[in-house]
Order: C-alpha cells, then structure tokens, then sequence
C-alpha cells in the first residue's frame, strides 16, 4: 500500500486497533500516522472511544434483581418438559 | 478484570459437562450456566432494547428457550455464542414490537460516506471520562450508544463491550465476518463522532476543528 491516503487509513482502522493487520500493512499504516495529526486524533480517540465503554458499565445488573431472574428462570425450568439425554 | 478472565479460562473447561448435565434435566447444572452468563445477557439485551423491563424478560426467555432447546446446541460454537444469538434474537423482538417497527433487522446497513469520514477532527482532553462524574459520564455513554442504529450497535456491544471475537460475533448474529467488520468500524466512528460534543478539549486548546487537511 504505497502513499497511504487519510481514506486508506480508516479502511484499516479497525484491524489496527485489534492488532490484527499483517506487519508490513501495520509499518504502512504507523508511517501514515507518522504525519497525519489527524488520523493521529481520530485513531487516538476512537481506541479511546473502545476503552471508555469497555470499562463503563453501564447496564450492570443489581443484585437482587438478579436473584429475583434466578429463581423465576430455574422455577420455570423445573416445571418444564425435561430434555432427553440423548 | 484479569480475574474475570482467568475464571471464565477455567469455567470453559467443565462447560460441556455442564451443558450435558442440563440436556439430561439436571437443573442445578443449567443454574450454573446461569450464573455465569446472566449478567452478560441482561447487559446485551438492555443495550439491544434499551428497556429495563424489556431486557428483564430477555433474559428470562433466553435462558428457558436455551433450556427447552439444548438438544438443538451441537457444541461446534462456544455455549455462550449460542446463547447470545438466542438473546440477541429474543432482543430484536421486543425492539421491534416497542417500535411497531417491522424493519428493525440486523440487516439494515445504512452505508453512506460520511459514516466512515469523520465530520471533525477534534482532539480530545486528556482522561475526557474525568471530566463528568459518574453518572453524567453514564448519561452520555448511553444516550450517544442509543442514537446508533440496533445494527450497529448491536456489533458494537458484542465485540467491543462483551470481548466477543470477531468470528463469534459474527456467528451470533448470523453475519459474515466482513459484515462484522464494516459494522464496527462505523459503529466506532459514529461514537467517536457523537462523543466529540463532550470530551474535546476546550476552546483555546489545541484542538483541531476540521477536517479540510483529511487527504
């Protein structure tokens, strides 16, 4: 990938942020980097994007809601046609 | 977290044992694969529907569908994969009976240039998460993930919240890997877009405001 454009760039950001680009395409991409401010602040940003929800928890549940789910799923369960064990 | 994975290293190992336990009807072995994916179900179903209640029921229907349908799990996927396809599905459901919207699909793959050309290109604080606090913080995330399209976030929440790979994700929602793949990336940059309001650095910083230098 010779003269890598701003567009090249966000093609491959997403296997570049997972680590899985092959390392010639990676040197490429790093080169691009190199100069690029804004590739650099939107790559920046965007891993940054991944680490903030990744670690948000949002929706996480409570746990007395979870033992109330608990038992209403395995009640259900019990009373329902047991599967065969073949 | 490092804990958290190290457990889930371990649980895989007696999973099919477990799986086999539930098939013949043990229910206290189907418990245990409850307690091990409960909170991840209730997490992808409320980001899915973004409904409390909704998500509850998604929850309960997704593990007794599970249940009543073990004999249907072959074991070629993870436990788990399976059963976030069956959640996933159950989610779409409500979505689209909440809605009364019929075209809510993971289909939908609204493609349009500006998804993967940012519209600015502002630098960000350093630690933005530290400029709000908690639940402001909270705020935001969820109102900027709910403003994506179910399809998009859907992937999103898959690979990038709950660690799937890219090949279980796609496995989940019944899409091909380069689908997989074209959905995270817009998905990633639309947040990294909508999130800009919020976290650049503040007028007089060092920011970067356009995006006429993109080549």
């Amino acid at each position: 990938m010779q003269n890598v454009t701003c567009a090249d760039f966000l093609k491959e950001l997403t296997d570049y942020l997972d680590a899985t680009i092959d390392e010639s395409t990676r040197a490429e991409l790093e080169d691009h980097l190199a100069w690029c401010h804004n590739c650099y602040v939107v790559c920046n940003t965007t891993k940054k994007t991944i680490e903030i929800y990744r670690d948000s928890q949002l929706y996480e549940l409570p746990d007395d809601l979870r033992s109330r789910l608990q038992t209403a799923i395995l009640a259900k369960c019990a009373t329902r046609k047991k599967p065969s064990a073949t | 977290m490092a804990l958290i994975e190290t457990n889930v290293k371990n649980a895989a190992t007696d999973e099919m044992a477990l799986v086999h336990a539930a098939k013949g009807g043990d229910v206290a072995a189907f418990e245990q694969l409850v307690k091990r994916y409960d909170r991840n179900i209730f997490r992808i179903a409320q980001h899915i529907t973004q409904n409390r209640e909704d998500a509850e029921d998604v929850v309960q229907d997704a593990f007794l569908k599970a249940y009543e349908n073990l004999e249907q799990f072959q074991g070629n996927s993870k436990f788990y994969t399976w059963l976030v396809r069956i959640a996933v599905n159950e989610s779409l459901m409500k979505l689209r009976r909440r809605r009364s919207d019929r075209t809510v699909s993971l289909d939908e793959d609204i493609e349009t240039e500006e998804d993967t050309m940012p519209r600015e290109v502002a630098d960000w604080s350093p630690n933005p998460e530290q400029l709000y606090n908690q639940g402001e913080l909270k705020d935001i995330l969820r109102k900027t993930i709910q403003g994506l399209p179910a399809s998009f976030r859907t992937v999103f929440v898959l690979r990038d919240v709950e660690g799937l790979s890219t090949e279980e994700t796609a496995e989940a929602l019944d899409l091909s890997i380069p689908a997989v793949k074209s959905r995270l990336l817009r998905a990633r940059l639309q947040l990294r877009d909508r999130l800009n309001k919020y976290f650049r650095k503040p007028k007089g910083g060092d920011a970067k405001r356009d995006v006429r230098g993109l080549s």
